[in-house]
């Protein structure tokens, strides 16, 4: 490091250099053969001659889309469902952090409060006492069974209460001398001091919710009741999961039409696309302090 | 004390939260009693008929079994080890590398795809490795004729498990970056004084200080040697590859969901559930034995 850089060095950086450029590469390269596909004319994408770059440039599949209500209908469900959990998840983990960062001393149930939470996180009943539950409670084809479906995210909980027990104490007991209550305390003090968490937690309902398919699957009962992905799902995915024999495949795969298809699966990637690598900073720090403590 | 009053105001915030817990995760819990019943919907939990252990019974000798348990611990436990392996060598390679702006840049990049869904990812990948897609049209440049990739239940693991460590290397490199960064630059420079070079910088240096992540990150993957991915292997199967590709959860579904044996998925359900949380138990209580882990 403090030497001069000698000749096989310099052979070493830019080798790795070109290696790890080369590895980016190839994370993008699917999703930037998927926009090709969207761009290219229809027969050049089911021939499989499209590479990098589209075949017979043309916008015509994203115009088909403009005019497609049961996409457009999806993603105003999705769109509902990830605004609905993003409110729900950030009152509720925060106010159940907030008690739950406080001693023993202070709050003597607190331990076997934890313990319940994290028993729930690590055992459940499995899929289909889930699936009963939710249909006794009357959900099946409601937004609620989407939102609270998956249960209490119980991990950003214990992340949120983590960074909560971090802060700095003396802030805490300095506004308590000056008499502020718990309520206060809580939106006042610690929602903005714990931005970088919140941030991170609000990031993965985010992309959880955006994401997330088979509740969307299970728990409607009609296609126009779909979220965005299990539409997608239906689309691209399910006639592969039904064939039976290596002929089947391969004409099923000429039959679709893969360029609306591409359209579709790319409108779908750019919300989760265009928010993360903003919160980079925060996720990063929110993971590490989170996950893997001293 | 001032904050004793402040205790109530504490349970008062807990309510919403808890009734999350106690409706969705905590009601289903009870809902395992479908396993040793002959579960009629119309009849509930409580008066479908009680059967004991048939169901289990019934696993047990069911030719599929085996199959499907062999295949989700391979699937699995490949999953793991190259989950811990790829992104351990990806952030050492990136740690080598000293333009900033471009470690930046790839580190966004190779987060990507994390944040993208299985069944966006299937799509694509369906897609990719069709009989005329970019794949074979690569293969086809080297004389070699397509295969039709997903029909080949040879291949399906190694499809599952490569796929999954392209998704996640990138995201999984986080903590062992900040494993990286906190490793004392002090070291490095006395190392570089002692004559050595980069090689021996890594093996003495650099292994050493991480090996404490490394350890504990192993242990707590023990917790998901039955977790072979849901929504990946249910969006990337088909009948043709069930053989090595059928895993306990798309069995469940399928069991359960679709042919309404509700019995008998449960029952295959809760088997999974028990031998998971046995195993996540000892993982943590290993972590914390060793590298001082707690979860909170």
């Amino acid at each position: 490091m403090v030497q001069g850089k000698t000749y096989s060095s310099k052979i070493f950086d830019i080798s790795l250099i070109i290696l790890l450029c080369l590895i980016a590469f190839f994370c993008v390269l699917p999703l930037w053969y998927t926009l090709a596909v969207s761009l290219s004319e229809k027969a050049a994408a089911t021939a499989g001659e499209v590479r990098l770059w589209p075949v017979g440039f043309n916008m015509h599949s994203y115009k088909q889309i403009v005019g497609d209500m049961k996409f457009f209908h999806s993603f105003l469900i999705s769109v509902e469902r990830v605004s609905l959990a993003a409110i729900v998840n950030f009152v509720i983990i925060v106010s159940m952090a907030y008690p739950l960062s406080k001693s023993t001393k202070e709050f003597r149930i607190r331990n076997v409060l934890m313990w319940i939470l994290v028993f729930a996180m690590l055992f459940n009943g499995g899929l289909i006492p889930w699936y009963m539950t939710i249909k006794s409670l009357n959900l099946i084809d409601s937004i609620w069974a989407l939102v609270l479906g998956g249960g209490l995210p119980v991990f950003n909980v214990i992340l949120v209460i983590n960074y909560f027990r971090n802060l700095p104490k003396e802030m805490e007991e300095a506004a308590l001398v000056d008499g502020v209550g718990p309520w206060n305390m809580m939106i006042k003090m610690f929602i903005p001091l714990s931005v970088p968490v919140l941030a991170t937690i609000s990031l993965f309902t985010i992309v959880y919710h955006w994401n997330e398919f088979f509740n969307g699957l299970v728990l409607t009962s009609k296609g126009d009741h779909y979220p965005l992905q299990t539409y997608i799902q239906q689309l691209v995915v399910v006639i592969n999961t039904q064939t039976m024999t290596e002929d089947q495949l391969k004409t099923l795969n000429e039959m679709s039409n893969q360029t609306l298809n591409a359209a579709k699966i790319f409108i779908a990637m750019i919300p989760v696309l265009a928010i993360y690598p903003f919160l980079q900073r925060f996720f990063i720090h929110g993971i590490t302090l989170g996950s893997v403590k001293e | 004390m001032r904050n004793r009053a402040f205790v109530k105001h504490y349970y008062l915030m807990l309510i919403p939260g808890f009734a999350w817990l106690i409706l969705f995760s905590i009601v289903p819990m009870f809902g395992i009693v479908i396993a040793f019943e002959d579960f009629n919907p119309t009849r509930g939990f409580f008066r479908s008929e009680w059967i004991g252990l048939d169901n289990f019974e019934y696993l047990f000798l069911m030719n599929d079994s085996k199959t499907i348990f062999i295949n989700t611990i391979v699937i699995a436990v490949g999953k793991i080890v190259s989950n811990l392996i790829v992104p351990l060598t990806f952030a050492l390679l990136l740690n080598e590398l000293r333009v900033t702006v471009l470690k930046r840049w790839i580190q966004t990049i190779v987060y990507m795809p994390h944040f993208l869904s299985w069944v966006i990812l299937s799509g694509i990948l369906l897609d990719v490795f069709s009989h005329n897609g970019p794949v074979n049209g690569v293969l086809a440049i080297f004389g070699i004729n397509p295969i039709i990739f997903f029909a080949k239940p040879g291949l399906f693991p190694f499809l599952i498990i490569g796929s999954d460590t392209w998704k996640e290397f990138g995201f999984n490199t986080i903590i062992y970056l900040a494993a990286l960064a906190g490793i004392n630059p002090a070291l490095y420079e006395a190392a570089a004084i002692d004559g050595a070079g980069r090689f021996k910088r890594l093996v003495h240096v650099t292994l050493p200080g991480i090996s404490t992540t490394i350890v504990l990150l192993a242990v707590l993957s023990l917790g998901n040697v039955l977790n072979a991915g849901f929504d990946q292997i249910f969006n990337l199967y088909n009948p043709i590859v069930y053989s090595t590709g059928d895993v306990i959860d798309t069995w469940v579904y399928r069991t359960g969901l679709l042919n309404l044996q509700y019995g008998l998925a449960t029952a295959a359900g809760l088997l999974k559930s028990v031998i998971s949380f046995v195993l996540i138990v000892v993982s943590y209580t290993l972590a914390s034995k060793f590298a001082n882990y707690r979860i909170f």
